[in-house]
């Protein structure tokens, strides 16, 4: 652990992938080498993989927390890790690889920067690494890096990792990502994970830690269309603030300024922004993700649920969306004409399902366009009709205005999570 | 281009995160213990509704066995931000016999805790209980939620918690179901002193060293007080001090440190080997020992 981080900010980034393909050994060096694993944790599970026999150290005995999780020895949820160098904090959602945790890994590549999916140098491009990739497309996870594991029972052989970075920009060129990096490592040998490996002397890049460093996330917000969801009407009601009515939210897109023109949805009034109060006090302007107040020269009616935008550049205020969907229900199916609640942004609606286009296969991006029946963990393309205007950019453009999730009403829980085409 | 660096950034999601408690919910409370991540919590939700008031009440379980510093930093807390206090007693509970104290020399309330705690929730009819938990202090608190349902006898089901993705959260119940909450999931016990540092927070002097007469159970240096039952081979000593983190005098270790200020004391944390709660006695009762108390409703 450092103590002084630099201006590099905080990055999330998701890991996914089974026991025995060096993940856990993976984490555990980045978190080991950046001193992020305490002595008395390191000797519980120590303890722990004593008695069970197991030879050397389990590192996942780390990040399996529940009891359940280490009695069967897999990760069933998600599970957060932190680490910290002096360059960058990061936060790892990692999540078990197999497909009947696509919703695990849906959920731990929402938030992400960076995907970072691993690669057994001895098997090259195996099912489960497509799927990992397809999600991280999905998802529009901006950065990828494919790390080429296990180099060390390979020879270290600079063939092999060519022609596995071959297969995989084969693949890769089907899906939508930009930005993709490979790295040849061995994560139990510690090759280029924090250190340059000397057995490698042809692979020319940087090290994961290096790229996890310095890898440019300042872009991945969307810096282009101002949206200010309103959360929440701040009124003190005070005799010092009598007529203080600041809206409070966190800025999902562009960058507003002190006497910005603005238009606030549904409404329609325009006005100026008066000022932007931070949690440090006043500020002149204010980016995603930053939490602040914004209160407007002229009193108009605003409340949670609202949008305020730039007039000239406004999202779609639209009853029917066009979606990709990853179902998360274990007990029931997507029900066409099935009616759920929804939640945009700082909206929630009720919506009826109007039409399944297609389901999709997440290892072959095969479609089935018959009726398919849509399960946990399926991806699917779906029309809904909302029983009011929702104000939407497409996910590609924006991931929190693009955004939604279905709640069953009735039992309450989150059922499935949709991305706008 | 302006980066928001990284404290920015979570003292941003923990604001969102209060916010969205305040609209989602009729009748939030924020669970204060005294210690260093409640006090965090109370200044993030100062900053989350400023200029208004903060929007609910602060609920303290007090289980009697405090220490005498907790007690008069809470109370000046209170007055400095105007803020509603609840206080829900373990000593109380006892009293109607809804529990019985534990007996013999390891003795706590810490499990009494979750009684008094269900109750003052029922009583007070709160349905959601915002609370100071990290998911880097404990592998069960890993895998926490921002929002994590309770049902009605106040347990927590750790394989069926509702997926958290994006910026949105299903704060949706039935009657007498409520929702514990944890704007702090993701800082880390060196954020939160970064953090404590760059805004210059007062903090309980309890957090500071301080010489106190302590004496040693199974490696832990406990404070000596009249609420812990010593073996007779337990000799009381005096030694330089302080606490990582606060909870009741039964249970909360301390630990030998020369750190005076919160520079030290960032210093120490980033140096040193051990977690936080490795001082904690009522956390190694068994290896799953926070799961087990967070299913039955512990905080």
């Amino acid at each position: 652990m450092s103590n002084n981080h630099d201006g590099n900010g905080l990055l999330r980034f998701t890991t996914a992938g089974s026991v025995d393909d060096g993940k856990s050994t993976l984490i555990g060096r980045l978190l080991y080498d950046s001193k992020s694993i305490y002595q008395d944790q390191y000797e519980a599970i120590e303890r722990v993989s004593e008695r069970r026999g197991e030879v050397g150290v389990n590192l996942a005995l780390l990040t399996d927390g529940l009891k359940a999780e280490r009695e069967q020895g897999i990760t069933i949820d998600v599970a957060y890790r932190y680490f910290s160098t002096p360059k960058r904090k990061f936060i790892i959602a990692d999540t078990p690889g197999h497909i009947q945790y696509t919703r695990n890994m849906v959920t731990g590549a929402s938030t992400a920067n960076v995907a970072l999916i691993l690669i057994d140098a001895r098997n090259g491009v195996i099912e489960q690494t497509k799927r990992h990739a397809i999600i991280s497309s999905l998802l529009q996870i901006p950065h990828l890096v494919v790390c080429i594991n296990k180099m060390d029972l390979v020879d270290y052989s600079k063939e092999q990792y060519e022609k596995i970075k071959s297969e995989f920009e084969q693949f890769a060129s089907k899906l939508d990502v930009v930005d993709v990096s490979f790295i040849p490592i061995s994560a139990l040998k510690g090759d280029n994970v924090v250190s340059r490996s000397s057995k490698m002397s042809w692979y020319e890049g940087t090290t994961l830690m290096y790229y996890l460093e310095n890898v440019h996330i300042a872009s991945d917000q969307n810096l282009i269309d101002n949206r200010f969801p309103v959360q929440y009407v701040i009124r003190p009601y005070s005799e010092e603030h009598h007529d203080y009515r600041g809206y409070a939210g966190r800025v999902a897109g562009g960058t507003f300024k002190v006497g910005d023109n603005v238009i606030a949805l549904p409404s329609g009034f325009e006005s100026k922004i008066k000022s932007i109060q931070g949690p440090k006090g006043n500020q002149m302007d204010t980016i995603p993700p930053e939490s602040v107040t914004i209160l407007l020269e002229d009193d108009i009616d605003i409340s949670r649920g609202d949008m305020i935008v730039r007039p000239n550049n406004q999202p779609e205020a639209t009853q029917d969306l066009d979606l990709m969907i990853c179902w998360f229900d274990n007990n029931k199916s997507l029900v066409l004409n099935g009616k759920y609640a929804i939640r945009h942004s700082t909206q929630e609606a009720r919506c009826i399902v109007k039409g399944i286009k297609y389901k999709m296969d997440i290892e072959t991006l095969s479609r089935d366009v018959d009726n398919p029946e849509i399960k946990v963990n399926d991806i699917a393309r779906v029309m809904l009709r909302t029983t009011k205007p929702l104000f939407v950019d497409s996910y590609k453009r924006n991931r929190i205005t693009g955004s939604i999730i279905l709640i069953d009403e009735s039992t309450n829980n989150t059922v499935g999570v949709g991305m706008v085409i | 281009m302006r980066i928001v660096d990284h404290l920015s950034e979570l003292e941003s999601e923990s604001i969102y995160i209060m916010r969205e408690v305040a609209s989602q919910f009729e009748n939030p409370v924020l669970m204060f213990s005294g210690g260093k991540d409640s006090i965090l919590m109370v200044y993030l939700a100062y900053k989350a509704f400023y200029p208004a008031k903060i929007p609910f009440p602060l609920l303290h379980i007090d289980t009697g066995h405090n220490f005498p510093e907790t007690l008069m930093y809470r109370d000046q807390l209170v007055e400095r931000f105007g803020a509603k206090l609840v206080i829900g007693s373990v000593q109380e509970a006892i009293d109607q016999g809804m529990v019985s104290e534990e007996k013999g020399f390891n003795a706590s309330r810490n499990g009494l805790q979750t009684t008094a705690l269900l109750e003052a929730l029922e009583k007070g009819k709160y349905d959601a209980a915002l609370g100071g938990a990290r998911r880097d202090e404990e592998k069960a608190r890993a895998k926490e939620r921002f929002f994590s349902h309770r049902d009605e006898f106040g347990q927590w089901d750790p394989k069926n918690q509702r997926p958290e993705l994006w910026n949105l959260f299903n704060g949706r119940k039935n009657m007498g179901e409520h929702f514990r909450v944890f704007p702090i999931s993701n800082w880390t016990e060196l954020d939160v002193w970064q953090y404590l540092s760059q805004e210059e927070i007062p903090l309980p002097s309890l957090y500071f060293a301080h010489e106190r007469q302590v004496f040693e159970r199974e490696g832990t240096l406990l404070a000596d007080c009249d609420y812990i039952n010593k073996r007779p081979d337990e000799k009381v000593f005096n030694e330089m001090v302080r606490c990582r983190t606060i909870g009741d005098m039964t249970c909360t270790g301390v630990w030998r440190s020369e750190a005076k200020t919160v520079e030290d004391i960032i210093k120490e944390v980033s140096t040193t080997r051990m977690t936080e709660r490795g001082g904690r006695t009522d956390d190694k009762r068994s290896e799953s020992s926070m799961e087990d108390r967070k299913k039955l409703g512990y905080f």
